[in-house]
């Protein structure tokens, strides 16, 4: 439901988002949307604000104008109090993971449930084996993350992010630093949030290789066993890239348009 | 004249958002949530990690007072009136600064590189993201164990500072114990242990909170936690002597 009651399939808006950081225009009029269920890869080269789109929908930084909407409620302006509530909705996967140091994996996971809720323990304790057994550490609970390798720790940073069943989902750069082999794990995590939780998603990444791993595959269960295809057209429908370049989108659609563009810089880029 | 203007620009602009941390602050600490767990973690940080410096540093700094004051006061014949002026530094004066000094040493750079670790790696930003105000669940928790943590160092630097000039009183001065603790107790006034309670709590409350500002600051990856540390130190010891003049300066116009 958002604002005035209006219902929308929208998870994520954006309208004419700007942002500078003083001279530095990061974003310039960048409007696009996510409706639910679906994905959307953004990529670009670095620095060209992938990063800061996901920043913008978590509320950690203001845009200097436009309009943000997360399921129909708009957050730009939003009070950091007010937001809290709306960050319950969503999960963020960052960059290197950014667990706790401090925390093993189980304080991690159940993070906030333990410190942001009235669950009982148990319950958080249930969920974090849970969440935990989905992306294949279950035996990792008691670690520290400091005893983790860099795909297990994306991994548990994906745990983290489930815990509280969010609804939407965003990474940061899931599988950068990490080899192809680690890296297809956090892929194939990202897929079966998409096909079996039916979570939307925002995945930020400069790999070209798993970004469209991720549009081209979808995950079938069939039982407890769960099997990577290539994508049925219609799954493939439901993944969008989005290509940022000087601030402005560059491009916006599916794989297959991305991958037969004539655009001297997307063929540049993709080569 | 434009390095010059830049330079204060800067400067005010550093203040201001150290304000503007110390007004969330502020409101943190009366409005939920409250995270009551992290208070007593920081207690045990704070107050017991210092301890063993406190004590050493209260210790040395009694005796090399009793010391150094023993042989001037021998040049007028009254060696026995040491414990009069040890007291009197040390109560009102030494044991604050010390103690304050050393604790920002020791906890707020420790306050800084922890705080600047965890904003470098984007465990701040993960927190916020997972529905937690870092101020309320990093700062508001060492900011109150840093203001009240200090006065009780403070007060142990006092005791453990007598006690080792007492020991040099005793052993090197050959001023005996009764007439050394009289001396202690004449040089004090209501009003010096007053002073000597009261200032630590300011103290502690800059140093800590000066931590978790240039921490939560950090900026330019595992370099910029090293800058921060530093900072946290200089900046922390140099607003320590300051509150500490003006503190005693507010002090003095209402106690005395």
């Amino acid at each position: 439901m958002g604002v005035g009651g209006a219902v929308t399939d929208l998870a994520i808006e954006f309208e004419n988002v700007s942002l500078a950081f003083d001279d530095k225009v990061v974003l310039r009029d960048v409007s696009f949307s996510l409706e639910r269920a679906h994905t959307k890869i953004v990529i670009g080269a670095s620095g060209s604000g992938k990063s800061t789109i996901l920043r913008l929908i978590l509320g950690l930084l203001k845009p200097d104008g436009g309009q943000i909407r997360i399921n129909g409620e708009r957050v730009d302006q939003m009070r950091e109090e007010a937001l809290m509530k709306v960050r319950a909705g969503l999960g963020m996967v960052f960059q290197e993971g950014a667990l706790f140091d401090s925390f093993t994996v189980r304080e991690n996971v159940g993070y906030r449930l333990f410190e942001e809720s009235s669950t009982p323990i148990p319950e958080v304790d249930a969920r974090v084996a849970e969440v935990l057994g989905f992306v294949g550490l279950g035996e990792f609970i008691g670690r520290m993350p400091s005893e983790l390798s860099g795909g297990q720790r994306r991994r548990v940073a994906i745990a983290r992010a489930l815990t509280s069943k969010p609804k939407v989902l965003l990474y940061d750069e899931p599988t950068t630093g990490l080899d192809p082999i680690t890296a297809l794990t956090v892929d194939d995590e990202i897929i079966k949030l998409r096909d079996i939780e039916g979570v939307s998603a925002i995945l930020v990444t400069h790999q070209l290789r798993d970004a469209f791993y991720v549009a081209t595959h979808e995950a079938v269960k069939d039982g407890d066993q769960i099997t990577f295809v290539p994508a049925s057209p219609e799954k493939a429908g439901m993944t969008e890239f989005l290509m940022l370049k000087d601030g402005g989108v560059a491009f916006e659609g599916a794989a297959d348009a991305l991958r037969h563009s004539d655009d001297p810089y997307l063929k540049a880029f993709l080569s | 004249m434009t390095w010059l203007t830049q330079w204060l620009k800067s400067a005010l602009q550093e203040v201001q958002e150290y304000f503007v941390l110390l007004g969330k602050v502020g409101r943190g600490l009366v409005t939920p949530p409250f995270y009551a767990r992290d208070v007593i973690e920081q207690f045990d940080a704070i107050g017991a990690g210092s301890l063993t410096v406190v004590l050493l540093t209260g210790t040395f700094t009694g005796m090399v007072l009793a010391l150094q004051s023993g042989i001037t006061l021998d040049k007028f014949g009254a060696r026995s009136m040491v414990g009069q002026l040890v007291s009197a530094s040390m109560v009102k004066e030494l044991g604050p600064v010390l103690t304050a000094l050393m604790v920002c040493g020791r906890v707020g750079s420790g306050i800084a590189a922890e705080l600047g670790s965890m904003t470098v790696t984007d465990q701040i930003s993960a927190l916020r993201a997972l529905g937690t105000d870092p101020v309320r669940k990093l700062v508001i928790p060492r900011v109150i164990a840093g203001t009240l943590m200090v006065p009780l160092l403070t007060i142990v630097a006092d005791g453990v500072g007598l006690v080792g000039a007492w020991l040099i009183a005793a052993t090197q001065l050959k001023v005996a114990s009764a007439p050394f603790w009289n001396s202690v107790v004449a040089g004090l006034y209501i009003e010096d242990v007053w002073m000597g309670l009261i200032k630590p709590f300011f103290l502690g409350f800059v140093i800590v909170s000066i931590g978790c500002y240039v921490g939560l600051g950090t900026k330019g990856g595992t370099q910029g936690v090293g800058r921060a540390t530093t900072n946290a130190v200089v900046a922390g010891s140099v607003v320590v002597l300051a509150v500490d003049f003006l503190v005693t300066k507010l002090l003095f116009m209402v106690l005395y």
